[in-house]
Parts: C-alpha cells; sequence; structure tokens
C-alpha cells in the first residue's frame, strides 16, 4: 500500500456507504472487506467464473474486475440485498432451491444476480439454449448446469408474476 | 416413505444461506488482528536455491515477518503421504521429504519456499516481490516416461530413475497362457489426461495461536479436518492433539483436492505463534494451478484377450503413473467375468506439481481402460459392443474378481437394458443418417462402468498400504426438548449432508426434520471422524448414524417404560410414539426426551439420566456403485467440434436416501468427466512451465459446452452395510470419459483419439479416417 487513500461513496443494497479505500481496493474487496458483504465470492483472478457478479447501476458486472474509485455514486446491489434478510427470498433465490441449482453453494450467488440479469435483458421466457449461452460467463464446477439451467428458466417465469424483474 | 424420510426428494436444508450470501466460507471469516500471508513460490521447474536475501522485503512498510524453509527446519515436521505402497520386489515406495517450505531447492513450478507475513495483503504481496533469491536452474523433466530414462534430470535423490515404485498385481504367468490362446487380442495406448480439479472455492486457511492456553486454531478449506489435525499433530509435530483445533465450515467443493494437508494451511498455523497474530491466507485462482494436487496422469499399454466368441480371457496393463496410484488396478475387472488379469504400475516423480485424488481418483482410469478395450474390441470383432459388453457380464454374486476385490451385488444388465432404452438406440440409425443429411457425422458410445465406494474397511485398506482406518464415526445428541443434533465425522461441501443425515434421523425418530441439525467440521464440536471422498457419508457416515441411533432408542425404549410403567420389552417406538403393546398406553418422542433429562421417574441406579449416544462403523467391504451411461455425439466434419446431443444415465446406487441430490451428484460428475474427454488438460512445456496455468488457458466446461441429461436408476441394495447404500459421489466422472470418447470415435471411424479430444484432436483424426466422404 502506498499509504495514501481515496474517499468514494456508493449506494449498496439501498444504503449510502462512504469508504476510503486504497486506490487498487477491487469493488469486490471494497464490499467483501470493507463493508463485510461475504455473499459475494471470488473464485478467480481473470475475471472467468463469475462468483463475484453484482448489479451497478441495473446491469450486471463482475465485481472483481472493477477499482472502487470507478464507482462514485454508483448504486450496487449484491446478493444479501435481492430480498429483505427476513421477508420472502427473491423468485430466482427460490428457484435455485426448488430445482437443486446449488450444491456447494460457491458460485451460486453470482449464478442468481447473472440469472435476474438474464430474465431482465431477455425476458421471462427462456428456452434452454438461451440460457446456457448467457450462462457463458459463471463456472459451477459442481452441478454440471443441468439443475442451474432449470432453475433460471423456473426463475424467469416466476419472476414475471411478482413484479422482481423491475427490482 | 414420509415426506422427509429416506427415499424423498426433500429441499435441502442447507440451501438458505448459500442462496442469500450468508454461508460462511474461510475466507468469509476474519479473525481480530489478523495478518495476511502470502507465498513465494518458484518461478523454475528444477532449480538449486544457492541464497535467499529477506532483508528488503522485512523492511517494506506493513511486514512482520519473511520466513523461509530455514527458518521451519528443525522446528516442525515434514508434510506426509498418506499411503505406503511397496514395490514388487518387497521394498517399501522411495518417497522424498517433502518440507512445508522447500529448502535448498524446488522441484515444480509453484513449490512454495518462502512466505511474507503483513499488515494487508497488499503489503504482501508488494514485500514478497523484493526477496532476492539467487537460483541454479536445474533441467527439468514434467514427462513420467522421460523421467525414467537414463540421463533423466534426478529429482529426489532416494528415488533412482524418479521411480518411486514398481508395483503389481495379478498373475503375469496365467495371464500370459491365456493370451496365448487367445483368438483376439485388442490393444490400446492411453493417456488419462492431467486434470486440475478446480473447485471454485479457492483453497484458503486461517490460523490463530492463543498464548494463554498454548492451542491452536485452524480454519481451513479441508474435507476432513479430523485427519488435518491427526497429521498436524502427530506428524508435522505442530501441537498436541488436544492442543490443535480444526474448523472446516462451509467447502466450496473439494473433489479429492482438499483432502491432502498442504504447506500453506501448516505455515499459516506456525507462523500465527512466530508473529503472535492470527494469519490469513487464501490462494489466487493462479495459485490454485500451481498449489492444489492435480488429478489423474496415467500412460497406459492395455491389451484384451478374447475366445472366438468373445467372451474375455485375460487383461493386462502396464501404466506408468506421474506420482499416483490409487486404488486403479483392484477395478480392472470392470463389470465383467475376466478369469485373468495382470497390472503393473510405475510411480514416478516429475517436476510438475503433485498428483493426488480427484474426483473417481483411480476408477475413472480403471473404466476408461476396460471400456475402450471393450469398444474396441467389438468393432475389432464386429460384434455389438452392448451384446459384447452382456455376453461377459458377471451375473452372480458375490463375486470374486482376480484383484482383490469382491463385488456384492449388482446387475448390471438392467442397468443397460434400461439405459438403452431410454437413449433410444433402436432409433440411433436413423439419427445418424439424419445428422449426416447436415453433413455431421453421428457416433454412440457406452460405458458400464463400476467403482468402489463407500471407503472402506479398515483392514483391508490397512493391507493395501492406507495410514488410517476408513471408519466413520456418528453422535445423537437429544435434547430435553426433543429436538436432535447429529455429530457426523464427514464433511459436506457440496453433498448435502445436512439434509439427508436429517432425513434419516427424521425418518427414524419420527420427529420434523427442521428439528434436526447437522453438526460436522469441527474438531471440538465432533470428536473423531475421516471425512469425505469416495462416495463413503453415505454407505458409511450414514450407517454409522444408523448404528448411534439404534442406541437411542434402546436406550428411549428404557425411559419410556419407566414412564409407561411397562416392562421394556413391551416397549414399541413407531412413528415419533413410544406404546405398550396390546394397550393403549403410549408417550410421545419430546415426553420420552424430556424425562430422560429430569429423570424423575427412575433412580439413577437403574438407568443413567440423559440421552446421547455415539457410534463407530466399520463397513464389512467396499461397496460397488455401477451402471451404464450412454452418450451420443455430432461431429462437424470440417471443423471437427463435438457437440454431445443425448446423455442416458442409468446408475445401480443402491437404496438412495435423496433423489434429487443423487440425480444432482451425477450431472456434476457427468460434467467433470465431459470435461477430461472434451476440453480439459494440464500442459506442461518441455522446461516443466505449466501452459494452462489460468481458467482462461484451461478449459473449464461451461453450461453451453453440457447438454442436459436423463438421469435414471435400477436398485439392487447394497448388502454390505444397514441402509443398503452404495453412494453416488463419482460415478459420472468415472462412466463418462469412456462413453464420450467411444461415441467420438464410432462417429469417426479411427481409435486414435487422445484426451481431450478438442476440436483440434478430432479434425486431426478425422483428416486419416475415411469417413469424410460418407458424410459429404
Amino acid at each position: 500500500m502506498a499509504g495514501e487513500t481515496a474517499a468514494v461513496s456508493m449506494t449498496v443494497n439501498g444504503k449510502s456507504i462512504n469508504a476510503n479505500v486504497d486506490p487498487r481496493t477491487l469493488l469486490v474487496q471494497l464490499l467483501r472487506e470493507n463493508l463485510r458483504l461475504t455473499g459475494t465470492h471470488v473464485g478467480c483472478d481473470t475475471s472467468q467464473c463469475g462468483a463475484c457478479v453484482v448489479h451497478v447501476n441495473r446491469k450486471a458486472i463482475k465485481s472483481c474486475t472493477v477499482l472502487a474509485l470507478q464507482l462514485e455514486g454508483a448504486d450496487v446491489l449484491t446478493i444479501e440485498g435481492l430480498a429483505a434478510p427476513d421477508g420472502p427470498l427473491h423468485p430466482m433465490q427460490e428457484a435455485f432451491r426448488e430445482n437443486h441449482g446449488l450444491q456447494c453453494g460457491y458460485c451460486t450467488p453470482g449464478m442468481i444476480m447473472t440469472a435476474v440479469d438474464i430474465v431482465r435483458r431477455k425476458g421471462h421466457d427462456l428456452d434452454d439454449r438461451t440460457i446456457r449461452e448467457e450462462l457463458e460467463g459463471n463456472i459451477c464446477r459442481c452441478t454440471g448446469y443441468h439443475n442451474i439451467v432449470k432453475a433460471i428458466a423456473a426463475g424467469g417465469r416466476a419472476m414475471r408474476g411478482n413484479g422482481s424483474a423491475a427490482k | 416413505m414420509s415426506a422427509t424420510g429416506i427415499g424423498a426428494a426433500v429441499r435441502r436444508k442447507e440451501d438458505h444461506r448459500f442462496i442469500t450470501g450468508t454461508g460462511h466460507y474461510t475466507d468469509d471469516i476474519n479473525r481480530p488482528g489478523q495478518a495476511y500471508a502470502y507465498f513465494l513460490r518458484s518461478p523454475h521447474a528444477h532449480a538449486a536455491i544457492k541464497s535467499i536475501d529477506v532483508k528488503p522485503a522485512a523492511q517494506m512498510p506493513g511486514v512482520l515477518a519473511v520466513l523461509t524453509g530455514a527458518d521451519l527446519a528443525d522446528k516442525i515436521g515434514n508434510l506426509i503421504c498418506g499411503w505406503m505402497i511397496h514395490s514388487k520386489d518387497g521394498t517399501p515406495m522411495k518417497m522424498a521429504p517433502r518440507p512445508a517450505l522447500a529448502t535448498g531447492k524446488v522441484c515444480h513450478v509453484g513449490d512454495p519456499f518462502a512466505v511474507v507475513i503483513a499488515e494487508t495483503l497488499a503489503q504482501a504481496r508488494d514485500a514478497a516481490e523484493k526477496i532476492a533469491v539467487d537460483y541454479e536452474v536445474l533441467p527439468a523433466v514434467a514427462d513420467p516416461a522421460a523421467a525414467q530414462k537414463p540421463g533423466a534430470p534426478q529429482i529426489h535423490d532416494v528415488a533412482p530413475n524418479n521411480t518411486i515404485y514398481q508395483w503389481h498385481l495379478g498373475d503375469a504367468k496365467g495371464v500370459d497362457a491365456a493370451f496365448r490362446s487367445a483368438e483376439q487380442v485388442t490393444k490400446l495406448n492411453i493417456v488419462n489426461n492431467r486434470l486440475v480439479p478446480n473447485a471454485l472455492e479457492p483453497r484458503a486457511a486461517i490460523g490463530d495461536y492463543d498464548s494463554g492456553t498454548g492451542s491452536f486454531t485452524l480454519w481451513n478449506t479441508t474435507q476432513n479436518p479430523h485427519v488435518a489435525r491427526l497429521v498436524i499433530a502427530a506428524f508435522v509435530g505442530m501441537a498436541p492433539e488436544h492442543k490443535l483445533r480444526v474448523i472446516a465450515p462451509d467447502v466450496g467443493g473439494g473433489f479429492g483436492s482438499k483432502i491432502f494437508i498442504y504447506p500453506e494451511e501448516v505455515v499459516a498455523l506456525w507462523a500465527s505463534k512466530r508473529v503472535g497474530r492470527p494469519v490469513k491466507w487464501v490462494a489466487d485462482r493462479s495459485e490454485s494451478f500451481l498449489a492444489d494436487a492435480h488429478g489423474r496422469d496415467h500412460v497406459t499399454h492395455a491389451e484384451m484377450a478374447f475366445d472366438a466368441d468373445g467372451k474375455i480371457l485375460a487383461l493386462r496393463a502396464k501404466t506408468v503413473a506421474n506420482l499416483g496410484a490409487y486404488l486403479y488396478a483392484t477395478l480392472l475387472s470392470g463389470q465383467y467375468e475376466i478369469p485373468q488379469i495382470y497390472c503393473e504400475v510405475d510411480a514416478v516423480y516429475t517436476n510438475t506439481v503433485p498428483v493426488d485424488a480427484y474426483r473417481g481418483a483411480g476408477r475413472p482410469e480403471a473404466t476408461f481402460v476396460v471400456e475402450r478395450l471393450m469398444e474396441v474390441g467389438a468393432r475389432e470383432m464386429a460384434q455389438d459392443p452392448a451384446e459384447l459388453r452382456r455376453k461377459n457380464f458377471i451375473k452372480t454374486f458375490p463375486h470374486q474378481t482376480p484383484v482383490i476385490m469382491t463385488y456384492d451385488t449388482g446387475d448390471y444388465g438392467a442397468s443397460l437394458k434400461k439405459a438403452m432404452e431410454l437413449a433410444d438406440c433402436k432409433g440411433f440409425g436413423k439419427r445418424k443418417r439424419e445428422s449426416a443429411r447436415h453433413g455431421k457425422l453421428r457416433g454412440i458410445g457406452f460405458s458400464s462402468y463400476i467403482e468402489a465406494c463407500g471407503i472402506a474397511p479398515s483392514q483391508a485398506v490397512g493391507s493395501l498400504g492406507a495410514g488410517l482406518g476408513l471408519w466413520e464415526s456418528a453422535e445423537v445428541r437429544v435434547n430435553p426438548t426433543g429436538s436432535v443434533e447429529i455429530l457426523t465425522g464427514c464433511h459436506t461441501h457440496g453433498q448435502g449432508h445436512e439434509t439427508t443425515f436429517a432425513q434419516l434421523a427424521s425418518e427414524r425418530l419420527g420427529i420434523p426434520i427442521d428439528n434436526v441439525s447437522i453438526v460436522h467440521g469441527d474438531t471440538d464440536k465432533v470428536q473423531f471422524g475421516m471425512g469425505t471422498y469416495g462416495s463413503r457419508s453415505g454407505a458409511v457416515g450414514m450407517s454409522a448414524l444408523a448404528k448411534a441411533l439404534d442406541k437411542i432408542e434402546a436406550k428411549a425404549k428404557k425411559v419410556a417404560a419407566y414412564m409407561l410403567e411397562a416392562a421394556e420389552g413391551d416397549i414399541e417406538f413407531k412413528d415419533g410414539k413410544f406404546s405398550v403393546a396390546g394397550t393403549d398406553k403410549s408417550a410421545a418422542w419430546g415426553d420420552v426426551a424430556l424425562n430422560a433429562y429430569i429423570a424423575h421417574k427412575f433412580s439413577g441406579q437403574e438407568l443413567e439420566p440423559g440421552l446421547k449416544e455415539g457410534a463407530f462403523y466399520d463397513p464389512m467391504n467396499f461397496t460397488f456403485p455401477a451402471g451404464c451411461h450412454i452418450c451420443e455425439v455430432e461431429v462437424d466434419t470440417e471443423t471437427g467440434n463435438t457437440e454431445i446431443v443425448a446423455w442416458t444415465a442409468v446408475d445401480d446406487f443402491g437404496i438412495v436416501v435423496n433423489p434429487m441430490i443423487v440425480e444432482g451428484q451425477v450431472h456434476g460428475g457427468v460434467a467433470q468427466g465431459v470435461g477430461q474427454a472434451l476440453y480439459e488438460g494440464a500442459v506442461y512445456d518441455e522446461d516443466g512451465q505449466l501452459v494452462t496455468g489460468s481458467f482462461m488457458d484451461y478449459a473449464m466446461p461451461r453450461a453451453d459446452h453440457l447438454p442436459s441429461m436423463t438421469v435414471d436408476t435400477t436398485v439392487t441394495r447394497c448388502p454390505s452395510n444397514p441402509l443398503g447404500i452404495k453412494g453416488c459421489g463419482e460415478a459420472g466422472a468415472i462412466a463418462a470419459p469412456a462413453a464420450v470418447i467411444n461415441a467420438i470415435t464410432d462417429a469417426i471411424g479411427t481409435e486414435e483419439l487422445a484426451m481431450p479430444a478438442t476440436a483440434q484432436a478430432v479434425w486431426a483424426a478425422l483428416q486419416k479416417s475415411n469417413r469424410i466422404p460418407e458424410a459429404a
């Protein structure tokens, strides 16, 4: 660390946050270490695996690939903010559980955040091939993707019902 | 079957924390005052370290310590190997010492030899760059065959020609005689490609020394926390076992790569005492490629002898294993009645990352040999591959193979038949013609695999060289309110034990599944256990739980007898209710649990208060899951690209506890097997540099590489454990590679195709085959 820090403010899961960070701090590091939002994971160091996917200004991005300082004023949504802690689950979270779309759980937050983004971009009725192509940026080593694909198709349909796509 | 009992597709209890981002993986945990470790690793495959100057690094901001192998030497012991194999001449394997930090020389790219401990990870990284190392680069060898040749670089003095052991199994003379009488001999050269397990959570460790009590705590991404504690206590000598606590919290996948007790966790633990602060280390993915045990990497020449009818007479195989040999040879009989088998294995040191267990560990290699030979044999004899298999299936049980194992039960014909129906094998010809109209070659491949799971009878593995027994433990703690904690020595890192173990307890005790918690992964809570690998948790771990539940029921019946003023022998227990036979008197589970603790209905001289029982279960045999996977592919003749268009799996796992979880295990296993067959391969260049050192170079299977799968089961109950479970964790990875390669070679008409069968490899193979005009 060179010693100097820089200030950054943004909204994370609906709350305003201010932080002083080493300029090389990545968004994922800010989330995990400064804010202790550890649901966003790091599975690689080449932006390949997608375990760190969050939404920034309503778009899915890999939080390992952006500096925290680039996001002044941004609106960030992580897996922890997808549903209220004591409220009902987001339909996509529920679909992953219902369809056994996770095993070790490590890729899961990134998968769910990606899945919500796919529905937002591609609509509620997703065919197998579309889902598989859209998951190009997310690696799962446990499930063979079979049940993740099923979960995303089911989650997409369920999101129509409760208006979550607007979230 | 109850809604949450054995056989029900219960949704997983553990999922809530994972889908809400509230799990606790090792890197999610921070300890007060925590410092960070960064390891300096060799950039060379083989080099003498002439000097290390750590002073410039030690003066960098935030640095607490810079430690080298010299600092650890004499203070802690070396890392160990869990199995001791003897060569055919009776000599023990020639194992070189492996210190936690290399001293004097480094033997592979990524070999750690120094560590920086600093206030922040960034400071530790920055400082590591200032360590000045004077290397004398030595010639390196990455290829195992080259490593055995005279004049090859000698890696460890203890192992001449880099050969660790030369092992064999079976009757060489009997096999030779059988080959002399054979009508047909099918021969294959097989490379089982080196894989990188790549569990998505990188390995991590936090060492924490408490000077007040002189005790250590290690949070660690391990599949077997108790074994880690035993090894670190008894062999590394860090602390006595009772002063070391190992916690394996949520672990993000293992696949075998988190079994070994690695240098980094040992160093983090030791360094925490040295600097007086908790020390955390988390691997980068690039580091995982260089520091996690790799899998497979066998070169095999195999031959199968048939008589004129296509009955197998004998099998022989000669394998050179790049630092790995596990249960390999003992499954060379596959699903077939093979009178004679002989197998030789040379295990060889090379300047590459050590090889250890990876999903299947030996069984995928054995299955690949047997199932490729069957398929190629059928083609050479112009026999139907399914019929050739059927003709040679073992049909009576128990069956003693020539290679140690006694198969207890199975019905291989049933899984083949069901798989062929589900895969619509009858319609294949039509589909093939349809593909040809689109310029594609279609092929179909079978893999009738077998595996040995439920590891393992302790005596049996002891005789094979294991350092430990492979029983499992369970403890059932009933609370006064009737809720239950189950402590297991198994560890779940994706397998869903928090659900399946609870299903068994829920069914046996007649209580809601939500009233059952599973406790695992903490040596301060669970007394001892062997961990999870080799599809052992259901067959062995749940058998231990069943045994403990038997004891709970027996004790609870005594309590109920006092409550109901009846003879113990008259108490019946069903659906969570204790009743007196032939009367309407009964007591509910919760009342009996409470009475066990308040102890008002019996005296302490008559019965001990409390309701808590434990059990150790040592299995009487391995279990033998088996099945048939059928893969159908389309090969693009212009690009060589292979698309898997259909996958059918029919497996016999014995009794299935949770079909949803079992199907998930099959999906995941198949994906890893398809990865091996089509995409994955760790590649070293001639200098021993790992060319495939990141997800950008090492092709992990992604969603659009894989098909949706048809997964089904047949059931023969396993007679070797009380629950009838065989295990399912590795089947897909074992079955899949042979099914894929058999399908592609069927499509392209040549057997010369190495894994991974990339588009480039298939295209090159196609240029030598005569199939292109047929498709055009």
